[in-house]
C-alpha cells in the first residue's frame, strides 16, 4: 500500500468518527426532545465541542494531503469531497446543538399532540435515517445507498412546508402553548437542515466514487444519474 | 538522542565555499529531505556524512558531524567503518558487472565475510526488504545488468543494506527511474524509516512532500529552513522556501 492510500485511509476513518458521533448526537438530541430530558439535552451543547475539534482536525489532515502528496483522479475527489462533507457534519452537529437548546429553553413538556399533527418524531426519525444510511455509503463505497436518501429528503421537506398551517392552527386553538408551538417550529426548521446536509453529503460521496455532479439538478435527476 | 549532528559545519571546495554553518539535527528512524536549486550544496552535504568528499583533492571541512554522538571527522576514525553504517544510493542504479546475487553479496564478502549459508540468508532478506525478491529469485546467478533500471536501483538499495547500515544517503535516487519504478522505491523509503535513519536528496518536490519527516531547505550554501515536512509544505517560515516550493524562485 503506497503512502498515500494509507493516509486516505485513516481519513477515512478519522471522516467516520467524526460522522458517528454526528450521528449519535442526532439521537441523543431526538431522545431529548421526546423525554424532554434537559441534562441530556445540555450534553449534546457540550459534545458539539468534540465535533468542532473533529472539524479542524479533518481540515488539517486534507491540507496536508493536498501539500504533501498532491492527489489526482480519484484520490483528488476523495480528499476534496472529504473536505465538503466535514464541513457538512460541522453544520449538521451545529443544527443539533440548536435543537438541544430549544430544548433546555421550553420550560413544560412538548404536548403530545402537538408531537402527533406536526409528525416531528417521524421527521426525526426520517433525518437519522438519512444521516446513518449516507454514512454507511460512505464506509462501503456504496453509492446506490446514497442515492436513496434524495426521496427521504422529500419527506422531510413535505413536513416542513405543512408545518406552518399545522402550528397557527394549533396555536389558535391552546394559545397557552404559543410559545412551546414556536419551538418546535424552529426545530421543525432545523431537521429540514438536518435533510440537507445528509443530501448534500450523499452527492459529494457520488462525486468521489463516480466523479458525477449531481449539485443543482432535480430530485428525479439525481435519481436516474 | 539525535542519530546525526551537524554542528557549525562548513565546507570548501579550494577557495570556493561551498556550506556555510549549518546546523541540523536529524532524529533517529526518520526521512529527511535536502531540497535547493542545483548547486546549492545539498549534495555536497550528504556527501559529508559518509566522507564521499575526503575523495575530492583540496577541499575541507569545518565544524562537526556526529553520528551516534561521535565526530567522524575526528583523527582515528576507520573510514571503513563509518561507510558501513552509513550505506549510499545514488542518482543513477550503479550494480556492479557481476551477477544479481554478487552484488548485494559484494559488501558482505569485502568485509571479510566468508559463510556461506550466512550470506545466502543475508543476501535474500536484503532482496527481500526492497521487494524485489519474487522478481529476481529464479535469476540470481544472471547479471545484474539484465534488469530494469528500477529493478536496478533496487538492487543497489538492497547492495547497500547488506551490510546493516543504520543510516542511508540516497542522492536523487529515482531522477531517473519512470513513475511506477519511482512509486517503489519511494514506498521502500517509507517503509525502510521502521529501521533505518534516511536522508535523501530530491530535485523534486512533491517527493520531499510525500516520503520525508523532516525537510532542509539550502540556498547558496546555507541553510535557509529546516522544519517538518508538513509545516515547510503547508506554511513555510520564510519567504525563500516558499518561493522555492511553489516554482516562483526568481
Amino acid at each position: 500500500m503506497s503512502h498515500l492510500e494509507i493516509e486516505l485511509q485513516q481519513l477515512k476513518a478519522e471522516t467516520i468518527k467524526m460522522w458517528s458521533l454526528v450521528n449519535l448526537q442526532l439521537r441523543k438530541g431526538k431522545d431529548s426532545l421526546i423525554n424532554l430530558d434537559k441534562d441530556l439535552a445540555r450534553e449534546v451543547m457540550l459534545s458539539e465541542r468534540r465535533v468542532n475539534a473533529y472539524e479542524l482536525k479533518l481540515d488539517r489532515d486534507c491540507e496536508n494531503i493536498f501539500a504533501l502528496f498532491n492527489p489526482v483522479a480519484v484520490d483528488l475527489r476523495c480528499v476534496l469531497a472529504i473536505l465538503k462533507i466535514n464541513n457538512n457534519l460541522e453544520r449538521t452537529g451545529d443544527i443539533v446543538e440548536g435543537i438541544a437548546k430549544f430544548v433546555t429553553n421550553v420550560d413544560s413538556t412538548f404536548d403530545k399532540k402537538l408531537l402527533e399533527i406536526t409528525r416531528v418524531v417521524e421527521m426525526y426519525e426520517a433525518a437519522i435515517s438519512m444521516m446513518d444510511e449516507v454514512l454507511e455509503a460512505f464506509d462501503r463505497e456504496n453509492t446506490s445507498i446514497a442515492r436513496k436518501v434524495f426521496q427521504q429528503d422529500e419527506l422531510l421537506d413535505d413536513i416542513n412546508i405543512k408545518a406552518n398551517a399545522v402550528i397557527a392552527d394549533y396555536i389558535r386553538n391552546n394559545p397557552e402553548n404559543i410559545e412551546a408551538a414556536l419551538y418546535l417550529l424552529s426545530i421543525i426548521r432545523k431537521l429540514e437542515r438536518v435533510g440537507d446536509q445528509a443530501k448534500n453529503m450523499a452527492e459529494e460521496l457520488i462525486f468521489y466514487i463516480e466523479a458525477k455532479v449531481l449539485k443543482h439538478r432535480s430530485i428525479k435527476e439525481q435519481s436516474k444519474e | 538522542m539525535y542519530k546525526i549532528e551537524s554542528k557549525n559545519v562548513d565546507f570548501f571546495y579550494g577557495a570556493s565555499q561551498a556550506l556555510k554553518n549549518i546546523n541540523i539535527a536529524f532524529k533517529p528512524n526518520t526521512v529527511t529531505a535536502l531540497i535547493g536549486p542545483s548547486g546549492c550544496g545539498k549534495s555536497t552535504y550528504l556527501r559529508l556524512f559518509n566522507r564521499m568528499n575526503d575523495l575530492i583533492d583540496n577541499t575541507k571541512i569545518g565544524g562537526q558531524i556526529l553520528i551516534d554522538g561521535e565526530d567522524i571527522y575526528a583523527k582515528g576514525v576507520n573510514v571503513d567503518s563509518l561507510r558501513k553504517k552509513v550505506g549510499m544510493v545514488f542518482q543513477k542504479p550503479n550494480p556492479f558487472p557481476k551477477t544479481i546475487f554478487e552484488n548485494v553479496a559484494y559488501g558482505l564478502r569485502v568485509n571479510g565475510i566468508t559463510d556461506k549459508k550466512f550470506i545466502e540468508e543475508r543476501v535474500e532478506t536484503s532482496i527481500k526488504q526492497v521487494v524485489l525478491w519474487d522478481e529476481v529469485k529464479d535469476k540470481l546467478k544472471k547479471s545484474a545488468f539484465e534488469l530494469s533500471g528500477g529493478q536496478q536501483q533496487r538492487l543497489c538499495i538492497a547492495r547497500a543494506l547488506a551490510i546493516q547500515p543504520s543510516v542511508i544517503l540516497m542522492d536523487e535516487p529515482t531522477s531517473a527511474l519512470d513513475p511506477i519504478s519511482t512509486a517503489k522505491v519511494e514506498e521502500l523509503i517509507y517503509e525502510l524509516k521502521a529501521k533505518y535513519t534516511i536522508v535523501i536528496v530530491t530535485h523534486n518536490m512533491q517527493q520531499a512532500g510525500r516520503v520525508s519527516d523532516t525537510t532542509a531547505f539550502l540556498y547558496m550554501g546555507e541553510l535557509i529552513e529546516y522544519g517538518n515536512t508538513k509545516t515547510i509544505f503547508t506554511n513555510p517560515k520564510i519567504e525563500r522556501t516558499q518561493n522555492y516550493i511553489t516554482g516562483r524562485f526568481g
